[in-house]
């Protein structure tokens, strides 16, 4: 059974949002999605400064299996982006919900209402 | 047998010599004499090794291969259909292995027949008008079809259209294609049904002109049939796009259902899939692609035409170009051509028929125990999703790698994308029931293992000679050449 945190926020996309403060996010791979995509070997992340438009695709995970695109759970601009993840992808299927892989100040914290909290989620990746 | 790990780089021995040839009759001539941007600075990096030395290595590496005459290999979307013996001598005879392209033509008239009538026939099994065997491999087939598309449209001022269409149970090479031929891809989901979602195509296609065209794979690669092609295809000729059909599944239809009677308007086809010539590492493959007549201009140069008995070599203004040094990969067209003529017209509606018996022998075989997540008959291939049975963890990983413990080679996993666990199993129409009860034995012996002995599966394989890969290592390292090698190992070591 996938592990689902409960303060968190989640897209269909299985991506999921932690709120700091301030507006300020840090945005992951949930650990379902980690659990589907096999072993990660490459993370292609966006750079600092760039901006998010939710639902839009920023970057892309490579797993032994496949390459999948990363849709952005929400808008805004990328303050921090986790340089570990270049050196250890496999970070991301030990402790998804550590390894985190953007730090986005919010366009708009509305759209955090746009996402499921963990039971919707859990409900979502049960089907 | 003794395991055998050598690279033939570790065997060199200093000044070892091959082969000692006489001294050479031109020594009239000195190195000095050649300008400087000529001459080499280091010496090429080259094992020294007796002919011995290599006759071994290479055979003692042959025993680690596995192929389609060791054992069963139902690897899905790939057709690996055996053989025939009677292709390679022929193929082999000096008549044909000493023919040179740039031979007088009246030296070569039989030949060009074969190009000829192997283009053909297959325009006559497929439906369309012409082929160029020119293409040198299915990927390659599918960037010279969409080049042909590409210039249909600009012949008519219609610069704007650049947007294919595919859905998403596509091989990747057809978004690749789309992607090196200059244009964009537009992806569509499945329905249900594992098929293509016409009121969505509907959807996609209404308001824009700027749509080049779609490539379907008919049966997709979840082995369905596309039982709405015509209606896909009068959706994609009304907004202005043309049709493409990505052969790669063309047995299961062989001499029974031909592309261009659904509408498609160019395709290629894998001869070293459907047509049996040699597969995968063992190939070289071939992919010619074939057109509707309103395109045949189009086709790459230089082509094979016929006047009375005669045949002649054409070049044309009109063509995309010349994408091949000369004719393809001549030698695998004429194992294809012999296949054709030794199977007979009246024998090729057999092949696809009981590709598909094959597949859906299996399919009822092992669905009460590997998950089927799209239910009715299945064409020449059957996708399982994973084991039903989920409780140990047991991955659809594992079972490939069990499978290579009885001795068969693992189906097509993780392809297509729709399914977490999928495996592609493709048997052809080359095994007997034997074979097949046998896979499906052992599938079913793997499912009890999973369930009673789950680390069986979890190191599997065992019996082979190279056991589980480290998968995440060779992703992030990539090591191709010895000298990749040597630079790994000193970097680790210090």
């Amino acid at each position: 059974m996938s592990k689902i945190l409960k303060d968190l926020y989640y897209s269909d996309d299985h991506e999921w949002v932690k709120v700091l403060e301030n507006d300020v996010v840090l945005i992951g791979i949930t650990d379902f999605a980690q659990s589907e995509l096999g072993d990660v070997v490459f993370v292609d992340l966006p750079e600092e400064g760039d901006e998010l438009v939710q639902g839009n695709e920023f970057g892309a995970v490579e797993s032994v299996k496949a390459a999948s695109d990363l849709i952005a759970p929400i808008s805004g601009e990328i303050i921090e982006v986790n340089e570990e993840l270049a050196a250890e992808p496999e970070k991301v299927n030990q402790e998804p919900y550590e390894a985190w892989f953007l730090k986005v100040k919010l366009n708009d914290s509305k759209e955090l209402d746009n996402l499921l909290d963990h039971k919707a989620y859990k409900e979502e990746i049960s089907e | 047998m003794i395991e055998y790990n050598k690279l033939i780089f570790e065997l060199s021995i200093e000044d070892r010599i091959g082969y000692s040839l006489p001294d050479t009759k031109f020594n009239n001539y000195n190195i000095s004499d050649l300008d400087e941007v000529f001459l080499r600075v280091d010496n090429p990096d080259l094992p020294e090794v007796s002919e011995l030395d290599v006759l071994r290595h290479f055979t003692n590496i042959s025993n680690k291969n596995f192929g389609v005459e060791n054992g069963f290999y139902p690897l899905g979307s790939c057709t690996m259909k055996y053989n025939p013996k009677i292709n390679e001598e022929i193929a082999n005879s000096r008549n044909f292995k000493r023919l040179h392209p740039l031979q007088p033509i009246f030296t070569t008239q039989g030949a060009f027949k074969v190009y000829y009538d192997l283009q053909k026939i297959l325009s006559e099994i497929s439906g369309l008008s012409e082929f160029s065997l020119n293409p040198y491999a299915g990927a390659h087939g599918e960037l010279i079809g969409l080049m042909i598309i590409k210039k249909y449209h600009e012949s008519r001022g219609d610069f704007h259209k650049n947007k294919i269409i595919i859905p998403d149970s596509a091989h990747g090479t057809n978004p690749a294609s789309v992607v090196v031929c200059g244009m964009e891809v537009i992806e569509i989901e499945s329905n249900e049904r594992g098929r293509v979602d016409v009121d969505f195509l509907k959807e996609t296609v209404s308001n824009r002109d700027d749509i080049a065209g779609m490539m379907l794979t008919n049966p997709n690669t979840l082995g369905m049939f596309e039982d709405d092609i015509c209606k896909i295809s009068k959706l994609i000729h009304e907004a202005g796009g043309l049709m493409y059909n990505d052969g790669a599944n063309l047995n299961a239809l062989l001499g029974k259902v031909r592309p261009g009677d659904m509408g498609f308007d160019v395709m290629h086809i894998n001869l070293h899939k459907t047509f049996s010539t040699p597969h995968g590492g063992g190939g070289p493959g071939s992919g010619p692609v074939g057109v509707t007549e309103e395109l045949s201009d189009f086709l790459p140069n230089p082509r094979v035409k016929k006047m009375d008995d005669n045949f002649y070599v054409e070049n044309s203004d009109e063509a995309i170009g010349q994408i091949s040094s000369f004719y393809g990969n001549y030698l695998v067209s004429l194992r294809a051509l012999i296949y054709l003529l030794t199977l007979g017209k009246e024998n090729i509606k057999y092949v696809g028929r009981y590709a598909t018996l094959n597949a859906n022998y299996i399919k009822n075989a092992l669905k009460t125990v590997y998950e089927l997540p799209i239910s009715g008959n299945c064409m020449h291939e059957v996708v399982f999703n994973g084991l039903i049975n989920k409780e140990n963890d047991v991955k659809t990983l594992d079972i490939a790698k069990r499978l290579l413990d009885y001795g068969m080679h693992a189906p097509t996993i993780y392809f297509p994308l729709l399914f977490s666990q999928a495996i592609m199993i493709e048997p052809t129409e080359t095994e007997s029931l034997q074979t097949l009860d046998e896979f499906i034995n052992i599938m079913h012996k793997i499912a009890i293992e999973a369930k009673e002995t789950p680390d069986k599966l979890k190191d599997a394989p065992t019996r082979t000679p190279i056991r589980r890969t480290d998968e995440v290592f060779a992703a992030k390292q990539m090591i191709f050449s010895y000298k990749d090698y040597l630079n790994y190992i000193d970097k680790r070591d210090n």
